[in-house]
């Protein structure tokens, strides 16, 4: 299983998401990154991350994809 | 705002789509946008091919030539029709409506109402909403509602927001009364507030159109349009979806005392797959009653594409019987209706082409 990390790299490469408070902020996740990232964590973890929660806060950073992740009971 | 309605049927339905197929592959072209991320973005979002119109076709064009086609058919008589009801966001002209301008082009009987309404994606909802309620009049026996948008002619081809998922297309549905008397519910909200998510600024009077609202501008996260384009706030659209449709539908089979099970189908409005598929698993019904193919097949053709995913997805099941449908459209507006009601069996429920 892919870590959280990972699934970051492989929709975008380019950047370092070790070293980012705020992915949104930073400009490393645009719109359709946060759909894509979202459908790879479904994908990859086998859940179904509700629409409502497809928020700019809830992808932000590593610890509020892990904060995401534990509310449909992944702990990645 | 709920709705009920009894005595009232479909009668058959006809789209009418453009023959000219564009491909996603050809859109990305077009994009400021790595290729491997436009392939990432077309398979979630389920983006494939869309009809769109060539050579300033408008949105009578479509609808006479289907209506052409249901009285060379034999499907419906023009003097049978007592009302036509076009909802569009596309018209022909400013003025007049362009349903008058179909009715003109087929000779049809002076004794009839013609009525433009201008909705987008809610816009088969609110468009059965009016037919239902125009055959409670002693002399309207027989509407044909048309719902039908050319709106790739205003998108930004530069715009990856937009223009993957755009179609075009013109959808015919004849709605009649009925002896069958079974309950019709539906359920409308509007939210004029965020009247400017889903909008095309420029050419109306507020900000006519002029060489200035026509020049393309780089609006950011690699998308390029001009004011006179439609522009969409995609996110907040998503969000919108997200929030209010589970609670309509929710609230819908509780006012028609029906369960997720009793529906056979959920024909909703299809901006695309991934919207879609939230919504069902929300809503805890299977991906496959709740279909999701008309814009990887043909595009996004607002109001037209509740209708469209009827005729694609379920003509034969509903030539030869009835189902259940529990339909659904949202947008512009802000508007989310639904609506919930046996459908078949119907004369005719077909695709053509322009």
């Amino acid at each position: 299983m892919k870590s959280v990390l990972e699934v970051l790299k492989s929709i975008r490469p380019e950047f370092d998401f070790a070293t980012s408070e705020d992915f949104v902020a930073d400009g490393m996740l645009d719109s359709f990154d946060v759909i894509t990232l979202i459908s790879e964590l479904d994908k990859c973890y086998g859940i179904s991350i509700m629409g409502t929660d497809i928020l700019p806060e809830n992808v932000r950073s590593l610890a509020a994809i892990t904060r995401l992740l534990h509310k449909y009971g992944v702990t990645p | 705002m709920n709705f009920s309605f009894s005595g009232k049927r479909l009668a058959g339905m006809l789209t009418v789509l453009p023959a000219n197929e564009r491909s996603f592959t050809d859109d990305m072209k077009e994009f400021d946008f790595p290729e491997e991320k436009s392939l990432k973005l077309k398979k979630v979002m389920g983006y494939d091919r869309h009809r769109i119109v060539t050579d300033g076709t408008c949105v009578s064009d479509l609808a006479v030539h289907g209506f052409r086609y249901l009285f060379d058919h034999g499907h419906v008589k023009p003097d049978e029709l007592d009302a036509l009801v076009v909802i569009t966001q596309s018209p022909d002209y400013y003025m007049p409506a362009t349903s008058n301008v179909i009715q003109g082009r087929l000779n049809l009987k002076h004794d009839m109402l013609c009525l433009d309404i201008s909705q987008g994606c809610a816009g088969f909802v609110v468009g059965l909403m009016q037919a239902f309620m125009m055959l409670d009049q002693a002399s309207i026996k027989r509407v044909a509602l048309v719902n039908a948008d050319v709106l790739s002619r205003k998108v930004s081809r530069k715009d990856k927001n937009s223009f993957p998922l755009i179609g075009d297309a013109a959808c015919i549905t004849i709605v009649e009364r009925s002896d069958d008397r079974q309950p019709i519910h539906g359920n409308l909200k509007m939210d004029g507030t965020h009247h400017e998510v889903l909008i095309i600024p420029a050419g109306g009077f507020r900000m006519p159109s002029t060489p200035q609202t026509a020049i393309v501008e780089d609006v950011g996260d690699n998308n390029y349009r001009a004011k006179d384009n439609l522009t969409m706030n995609g996110t907040a659209v998503f969000n919108f979806v997200q929030v209010e449709v589970p609670p309509m539908i929710e609230a819908l089979l509780q006012q028609a005392a029906l369960t997720v099970e009793q529906v056979d189908y959920f024909m909703f409005h299809q901006p695309n797959k991934f919207m879609l598929h939230k919504l069902a698993d929300r809503m805890r019904v299977s991906r496959d009653r709740l279909p999701s193919n008309i814009v990887e097949n043909f595009g996004n053709a607002s109001g037209a594409t509740i209708p469209t995913n009827i005729t694609f997805n379920l003509a034969e099941p509903l030539l030869n019987g009835s189902l259940k449908l529990c339909m659904a459209g949202f947008g512009v507006g802000l508007t989310w209706a639904s609506l919930v009601m046996q459908v078949g069996k119907l004369a005719f429920c077909k695709i053509i082409e322009y």
